[in-house]
């Protein structure tokens, strides 16, 4: 019998991961059913931590200091992002059974009219017609302004100053707090111009923070286009616009409309601009040029603010539809992307 | 004589298309200063008004004759809820995006990539009721230990020992809120790392670790701090959910586990429904001073950003 060389140093057995997890649970469940909440924590945010010190300290033991430090950074960063699903899959459930309860015909097409918040019953029908009008408002015109800008700052403006100006202050728009632009829109659209708080003043804020949110995922498809495709057109010679019109957006078009979505998804759950420029009605309003008009957050806020039973009741009904709208939004912009996705190089 | 090849230099269309789309491309650096224009202009009347130093005053009356207001408590109470965001926010935020560039396979790391992309999606409204009526509750325990244990730290003390509605519990919600903003830019920042530097450094023998140490910290370290910034920048003017779960007492108060606190953006959604003219020009003043400084925030953070070419 030859003997093998022993190339690597003492290493952790590779039963020691299952083993020392194993440990940790039986310790977390121990503490579970005893009632015990040390250091004021959670008995699994324990057992997590029980497992990273107990498996980092053997492999200092075994492995010495730098594979210690490697594993106890490596069990950081799968905790990390463990600890960062947590809330989702919480606040998903929650809703989902919160707001699933409540959901009826009649709370989907009623509206709060002549119902006090001690009074069951109501519904979001109103506010379903506000966030459409006021999120539609939004998208007709922060599309076109958003696309050109991306337009410009890919097909026209490469390299220029102003381009470079353009494409930073976008970046910096992006960080406007919702509730400036709800301010702005306020003192700017209804002090200034005269216009009544109204379901038009509310989109033209979400617009304020839609528009960056366009350009940016629009100039991105629009980089993607290969750079063959323009000068072969602009070889035939055709005019750049139409080069632009008729083969860049066509190429690009999946990508733009997948964009689109995602930005009107963001701004249909924007609560604070819509309470400075659309106050709250409790009935519906379909028209959204005049007076005030609810959305499906503003129905939210004022539920909770009116803080009975089944008032909240009501609010985490509104908080089921305004998900289930928003993530229906995001699922509808992935598949879009995924299957009409320009093919890569 | 030369043969004329060309017909019109520039054609109408042309013309027309190009000035669509530079004119769009202005609007936006014409709408970013019509709002500090516009902002200034309505917040004068108030500002004139004030009988009280608008930065040290810490009451908010600003509807009373003579109108006393400042941004004191707001300014207190939205640089710590910040702080606390940040604190949590930026290494969970750096940890999930080091797992989803060189932790986990690429189909795990893009399922998991999106997945954290969605709580950027869940309204701010949602947080605020989630976090009142569920994330709280849970929460008070723990803020109930810090006062226990470490209550001879004044910023743990807790004489009134109720424990929600605290500065603490919105930097908590916050922090969850701003992670998805940290993770989705650290990430690209260090998907950008050259492949080569991180290959050569296990090939030397380091452990994964001392890679991430050694070649793709130096690398990305201006973009991790820019997505840390930006991440502030999106806690300081955090609306809905912290004004929520804030109980809105006007003072300052460096108990951080014990009711109270204030910020900017919530002062004005609590108050505006009440606030007569002169009271919606003081909110007004106090969004101008909230919108200056997410500016400088955001315009340094994509500076760092937009002075590293290797990013983009």
């Amino acid at each position: 019998m030859t003997t093998v060389p022993i190339l690597t140093g003492r290493r952790l057995p590779r039963w020691s991961t299952p083993v020392v997890a194993a440990a940790a649970i039986l310790v977390g469940l121990v503490l579970q059913f005893g009632g015990i909440s040390p250091l004021g924590l959670a008995p699994a945010l324990f057992a997590a931590i029980g497992f990273i010190v107990a498996r980092s300290t053997w492999s200092w033991i075994l492995e010495g200091r730098r594979h210690a430090t490697d594993r106890l950074m490596g069990s950081l960063v799968v905790g990390a992002l463990l600890l960062a699903l947590v809330p989702l899959v919480w606040i998903l459930i929650t809703v989902a059974i919160r707001g699933y309860s409540v959901m009826n015909t009649e709370f989907i097409t009623g509206t709060m009219r002549n119902i006090g918040p001690r009074v069951e019953g109501g519904g979001i029908g109103h506010a379903f017609v506000g966030t459409l009008q006021q999120v539609g408002i939004a998208a007709l015109i922060s599309l076109p302004i958003g696309i050109m800008t991306a337009i410009q700052l890919v097909e026209y403006g490469r390299g220029k100053t102003l381009s470079r100006w353009i494409s930073f202050f976008v970046d910096v728009m992006t960080g406007v707090p919702s509730i400036v632009a709800g301010l702005f829109i306020y003192t700017a659209v209804i002090l200034t111009f005269g216009f009544s708080q109204s379901g038009f003043a509310a989109g033209l804020a979400l617009t304020i923070l839609m528009i960056p949110v366009v350009v940016r995922s629009t100039e991105e498809m629009l980089r993607i286009v290969p750079n063959s495709l323009r000068e072969g057109a602009l070889a035939l010679g055709i005019p750049k616009w139409r080069v632009i019109t008729f083969v860049v957006l066509p190429t690009a078009i999946s990508g733009i409309i997948t964009g689109a979505m995602l930005a009107i998804a963001r701004v249909a759950g924007e609560t604070a601009p819509l309470l400075l420029t659309t106050f709250l009605a409790q009935d519906v309003n379909f028209n959204a040029f005049d007076g005030s008009q609810t959305a499906l957050p503003t129905f939210i806020w004022d539920q909770i603010s009116r803080g009975t039973a089944p008032a909240i009741d009501r609010a985490w009904g509104g908080a089921y539809a305004l998900i289930l709208f928003v993530l229906v939004l995001y699922a509808a912009a992935r598949v879009i992307a995924a299957v009409f996705a320009p093919a890569r190089e | 004589m030369t043969a004329v090849l060309s017909g019109q230099a520039v054609r109408p269309g042309d013309r027309v298309f190009s000035g669509l789309s530079l004119a769009a491309g202005v609007l936006v650096l014409v709408v970013m200063a019509a709002i500090a224009v516009f902002l200034v202009w309505k917040a004068i009347p108030s500002l004139t008004t004030d009988s009280a130093n608008f930065f040290t005053e810490q009451q908010w009356l600003p509807d009373r004759d003579p109108p006393v207001f400042g941004i004191a408590v707001l300014a207190f109470g939205t640089v710590l809820t910040s702080l606390i965001a940040m604190g949590i926010a930026v290494p969970i935020g750096f940890g999930v995006a080091l797992f989803i560039a060189f932790y986990g396979n690429r189909r795990v790391s893009t399922a998991l990539g999106f997945t954290v992309d969605l709580l950027a999606a869940v309204p701010s409204i949602i947080f605020g009721l989630w976090g009142l009526y569920y994330f709280m509750p849970r929460i008070v325990p723990f803020a109930e230990w810090l006062s226990t244990y470490l209550g001879w730290i004044p910023l743990f003390r807790n004489d009134l020992e109720i424990y929600t509605k605290s500065i603490l519990m919105a930097g908590v919600v916050l922090a969850i809120m701003i992670l998805p903003t940290v993770s989705a830019i650290s990430r690209e920042v260090f998907l950008q790392v050259p492949r080569a530097q991180t290959e050569a450094a296990l090939a030397l023998g380091a452990t994964r670790w001392e890679m991430i140490r050694m070649s793709v910290f130096p690398f990305s370290r201006p973009g991790m701090v820019s997505a840390a910034m930006l991440g502030l920048g999106r806690a300081l003017g955090e609306t809905i959910a912290v004004a929520l779960l804030l109980s809105a007492i006007f003072e300052i108060n460096w108990a951080i586990t014990e009711p109270g606190g204030n910020t900017f953006a919530a002062n004005i959604a609590l108050k505006w429904g009440e606030a007569a003219d002169n009271g919606r020009s003081a909110l007004i003043a106090a969004g101008l001073v909230l919108f200056l400084i997410t500016l400088a925030v955001n315009m340094i953070a994509r500076w760092i950003i937009a002075r590293h070419e290797e990013y983009t």
